[in-house]
């Protein structure tokens, strides 16, 4: 399970007819590959595929590999695929605590312990019971972060998560996220149309055409 | 894996109200195999058209099932020119809602203690303003011509055009189309009927229709406030049915292919309307007119809706003095005394019919909720969204009740399954879905997608983030939902009265079997029980997502 590796196996995407984009690329553990382009240019579509919801107007054809298994063939939640979203998404009607017992899968794991400890390593110590609503912006997204580390999973998603941020939090959030993904060696796609974010994950770029 | 789901919706909408239909044009031409007759015959229709008084009959109907909706309409439309964005047009926004919670018996019994000869309006302005000393001779309530039915019709179906009408409206932008056309120097009443009117209008035709069949084949609100020398169409075909004669019954049949016919006509004579007013709206379109009207269309808009409302309130106030009114002289304004008597002397009889309608309004709007969220889940996970018929969702509501469920009743009679809780349940569920499907899709269909794709990439199986995520972040429009289907079962008369052979009885039921004859203050008791059963449930499906979610700030925003 150690040092996963995740593998794009001549991903190609169409809507309507229209070819999107094609990718084939590799990235290692603790890598990062971005990949940059203008709205509409299918970008998007690449990660909801990976992930396992590309809606059905798309059409996807090509593998996508960890440790040599083909995640297409397995539903969304088999997929141990996390995915960071422009928002942080944290369910609304859970507490902090809540939101990321929802992640751990494991039975056994003595979930209270890890909860306290993740949140003091993203510096919010005794934020268990706290209302989502209540939180800052950045708070927001470390726990976003924290929550999808907890969930254990074998690659991750960026979909340009730090764009609705202000820029000196962005910058915080950039070394937040590329440091923890660093650390736990874990391969990840960035999506993104600006150029810092690709400087500051200091991976493979690929760009695409609109 | 839920494809059964919106299959099973659609054929239970289709097949009962289709099959009903074409069963009871059987018994219409003599053929009732449960009465022994296999002979297919016209003596039914023979006897119908000698019927006294059957043209009259059937000209009240057409009558309020072509006025009822014209009027009701126009008001809507005329308030939605005037008032919007206005601060009256804040406070009626809140109010529709509990006003449609209104049950139609209910509210007929509360305009009938409002505007009778010796009722609440009559003593307020006796002696002082009109000088009499005792009521007037006055046939008001169950007038010739059904123009009080056409009243209590009008006030009931404003509230439901007008929330058809909002839930339509913003998809068509009216406030940016209004202020280019008033760029343009139209004034804001005038450029509402002329840009937005005419593509709401296509929006709200299907619930307009349901308005025509309702207004035409109404049976408990004709009972109370209807002509009586004759009756409605349908108010006769109920009699016939119920008749201890069983050989009445072909005579019943045929009335309700009469009724079938009767709604359809309304429809048709509302479809020629429809085209008059489309040339007409053109003709006063292509004037390129401005401001001309705008004066009385301005003050007619803003001044009918309070009136409805002031009916309403009336009516409701006349039901809660009538239910507690102790000695009580004309003319005097209000009782002299007021007591609890009315209450305690008939509270054994209201506890069987209490349990029923909790039984009949729970059983009812559970199976619909569940047949309609699997519906919206597999609209969901198949990812194609509104694939379910909208218009087919209308169909209990656009084929004549008392028609199809009398096709039901020979149908189950011949199974031997009739007068039972659980068929009362059944025809009860049909009424129920449309209503719950309408009030829950569109939460559903809006709710960010986001959220369950974050849930399985966290690992949540679907079941998971179904009862995790998705059920929670909809609690409030499911409780909604559900208020709104306990409310429409509660109101119902005919599927409980036919379907339940008139051994179930419920709150409605009973109400409107008081009507010919009971006290006043009898009437008024069950009255308010039937109302405040919808109250207590949308007070319900309002306070507890506040109270569960009381330190979720996040969960104000999810709608």
């Amino acid at each position: 399970m150690s040092e996963p590796k995740l593998e794009l196996d001549k991903v190609s995407i169409t809507l309507n007819g229209k070819q999107l984009l094609t990718v084939d690329s590799s990235v290692g553990p603790g890598e990062v590959l971005t990949i940059m382009g203008p709205s509409g240019s299918g970008k998007s579509s690449l990660l909801a595929y990976i992930a396992g919801f590309l809606a059905p107007v798309f059409e996807a054809s090509g593998g996508v590999f960890v440790n040599g298994d083909d995640l297409t063939t397995l539903p969304a939640e088999r997929r141990r695929v996390g995915l960071l979203f422009q928002d942080p998404l944290l369910f609304p009607h859970l507490s902090i605590a809540g939101n990321l017992r929802f992640a751990i899968d494991d039975r056994s794991a003595d979930k209270a312990t890890l909860i306290r400890q993740g949140l003091d390593e993203v510096g919010l110590g005794g934020f268990e019971e706290r209302d989502p609503g209540t939180l800052s912006g950045g708070q927001e997204s470390r726990i976003a972060l924290l929550r999808l580390l907890l969930s254990s999973p074998n690659a991750v998603l960026l979909d340009e998560p730090f764009s609705k941020l202000d820029s000196q939090l962005r910058e915080e959030m950039r070394t937040l996220v590329f440091t923890k993904l660093r650390a736990s060696g874990l391969p990840s796609i960035l999506v993104t149309h600006d150029q810092a974010d690709a400087d500051s994950a200091g991976g493979e770029i690929i760009t695409l055409e609109q | 894996m839920l494809r059964w789901a919106s299959h099973s919706l659609l054929i239970l909408l289709t097949v009962p109200i289709l099959l009903g239909t074409l069963i009871a044009i059987l018994p219409a031409f003599g053929y009732f195999p449960t009465l022994g007759s296999t002979e297919f015959s016209l003596d039914a229709w023979r006897e119908l058209i000698q019927i006294p008084g059957i043209t009259r009959s059937i000209q009240i109907s057409l009558l309020s099932g072509v006025l009822t909706p014209l009027i009701a309409l126009a008001l809507v439309f005329l308030y939605l020119a005037s008032a919007s964005g206005s601060k009256l047009d804040n406070w009626i926004r809140r109010l529709v809602s509990p006003l449609l919670s209104f049950p139609h018996a209910a509210a007929a019994f509360g305009l009938a203690f409002l505007i009778a000869p010796s009722g609440l309006l009559s003593r307020l302005i006796s002696p002082g303003l009109s000088g009499w000393e005792r009521p007037p001779d006055l046939l008001i309530v169950n007038d010739t011509w059904g123009l009080t039915l056409l009243f209590g019709l009008i006030v009931k179906e404003v509230p439901f055009l007008l929330l058809m009408s909002l839930a339509a409206l913003p998809q068509l932008q009216p406030s940016k189309h209004v202020e280019l056309a008033r760029s343009l120097g139209y004034r804001p009443t005038i450029a509402w009927l002329k840009v937005i009117a005419p593509s709401l209008y296509p929006l709200i035709r299907l619930p307009v229709i349901a308005v025509i069949v309702f207004a035409s084949a109404t049976v408990d609100v004709a009972l109370i406030l209807g002509p009586t020398l004759p009756p409605t169409l349908s108010v006769r075909v109920l009699a016939w049915f119920n008749d201890a004669d069983l050989n009445l019954r072909f005579l019943a049949a045929a009335g309700a292919i009469l009724q079938l016919g009767t709604s359809l006509l309304a429809i048709t004579i509302w479809l020629c309307l429809e085209k008059l007013s489309a040339i007409l709206w053109r003709f006063w379109v292509a004037t390129g007119d401005r401001g001309t009207g705008e004066r009385l269309v301005f003050s007619l808009g803003r001044g009918a809706m309070p009136i409805v409302l002031l009916v309403v309130s009336g009516s409701l106030a006349a039901l809660l003095v009538n239910a507690f009114a102790g000695p009580w002289r004309y003319p005097s304004a209000l009782p002299a005394s007021w007591t609890l008597l009315h209450w305690t002397s008939d509270f054994q009889n209201l506890l069987t019919p209490l349990l029923n309608t909790l039984l009949i309004s729970v059983g009812s709007t559970f199976l619909a909720l569940v047949l309609v969220i699997a519906t919206l889940e597999s609209e969901r996970q198949s990812g194609k969204l509104r694939s379910t018929a909208t218009w087919l969702l209308y169909l209990p509501l656009l084929v004549p009740q008392i028609v199809f469920l009398f096709g039901l009743i020979v149908l189950t009679e011949s199974m031997q399954w009739q007068g039972t809780m659980s068929l009362v349940i059944f025809g009860h569920f049909l009424f129920v879905l449309p209503y719950v499907f309408l009030s829950l899709s569109e939460a559903y269909r809006q709710l960010d997608p986001r959220w369950s794709q974050v849930a399985s990439t966290l690992g949540a199986s679907p079941l998971k983030s179904f009862w995790r995520i998705r059920i929670p972040l909809l609690l409030a429009p499911c409780l909604t939902a559900i208020a709104i289907g306990m409310a429409i079962s509660i109101s119902l008369f005919l599927p409980t009265q036919l379907l339940g052979a008139g051994r179930i009885t419920t709150i409605t039921s009973e109400a409107v079997a008081l009507s010919s004859g009971a006290s006043r203050n009898l009437i008024a008791v069950w009255a308010v029980v039937q109302l405040s059963l919808p109250m207590l449930g949308f007070l319900a499906a309002l306070t507890v997502p506040r109270l569960i979610w009381r330190n979720r700030t996040g969960m104000r925003e999810i709608r």
